[in-house]
């Protein structure tokens, strides 16, 4: 799966998107995922949306989905 | 000239164009809010920002927030244009028309518009200070979900 990361998440990681292989997954696994692989991460407040539309932590994530980690939004 | 209703762009924003967008003959109001950059928050000096957006969610996010304000106000037209990128004090940050037959509507519709902006759409300021730089919306107590998600349960299927 493509992860998509934004502001201070796209800093941290230092690259704008991960490629993941890592099946099937929730939302919560994959959180559990990255603070392993990625120790600085933080992924506290953080929103996800597959494929562009919010989903909640019970989500399952399908191998070819777009995700999305959108830290607190502060357009406007 | 983009004559979509629900925009981003790395250019500066030029408001008439976005009320023109919502102009029509059974309009008797339009309301139009220039959102800008502001210099002190909070007694602190900003420099400059930086707008980052995820764009194709943030256009899909403002054409439903479209869809919502005409839910919600049958009669109104919405346009709405987010700068994205290097903006310096005082430049446009975001342009929001709303036509409708009576300014009761244009002015609630407005409204309703920026607030749900800054609660759904996808985008993320950094403010430049003199002694450092943050992502808002990072800063604890400032824009935090209070129950860890925005208000959007209409949008989890």
């Amino acid at each position: 799966m493509k992860i998509l990361l934004f502001a201070h998440l796209r800093e941290e990681f230092g690259a704008s998107s991960l490629s993941l292989d890592l099946g099937e997954i929730t939302v919560t696994d994959l959180f559990e995922e990255l603070e392993k692989r990625y120790a600085n991460s933080s992924l506290h407040q953080v929103m996800v949306a597959v494929n562009e539309q919010f989903v909640n932590r019970d989500y399952l994530i399908q191998a070819d989905d777009t995700v999305a980690l959108l830290p607190p939004v502060s357009g406007g | 000239m983009n004559s979509a209703l629900y925009v981003l762009t790395d250019q500066p924003i030029l408001p008439e164009e976005v009320t023109d967008k919502v102009k029509r003959r059974e309009a008797g109001a339009i309301t139009l809010f220039i959102g800008t950059v502001r210099e002190l928050t909070l007694g602190k000096r900003t420099l400059y920002l930086e707008y980052e957006a995820y764009t194709s969610m943030a256009i899909a996010q403002l054409t439903r927030i479209g869809q919502e304000v005409r839910d919600r106000w049958p009669d109104t037209i919405s346009a709405i244009t987010h700068r994205t990128g290097h903006l310096e004090i005082s430049d446009i940050a975001v342009v929001i028309a709303v036509s409708s037959p009576h300014r009761k509507a244009a002015y609630e519709a407005n409204e309703y518009i920026i607030e749900r902006i800054k609660q759904i759409v996808p985008i993320w300021k950094k403010e430049q200070w003199e002694d450092g730089s943050e992502w808002i919306g990072d800063q604890s107590g400032q824009n935090a979900y209070p129950d860890g998600k925005p208000l959007i349960d209409s949008d989890i299927e």
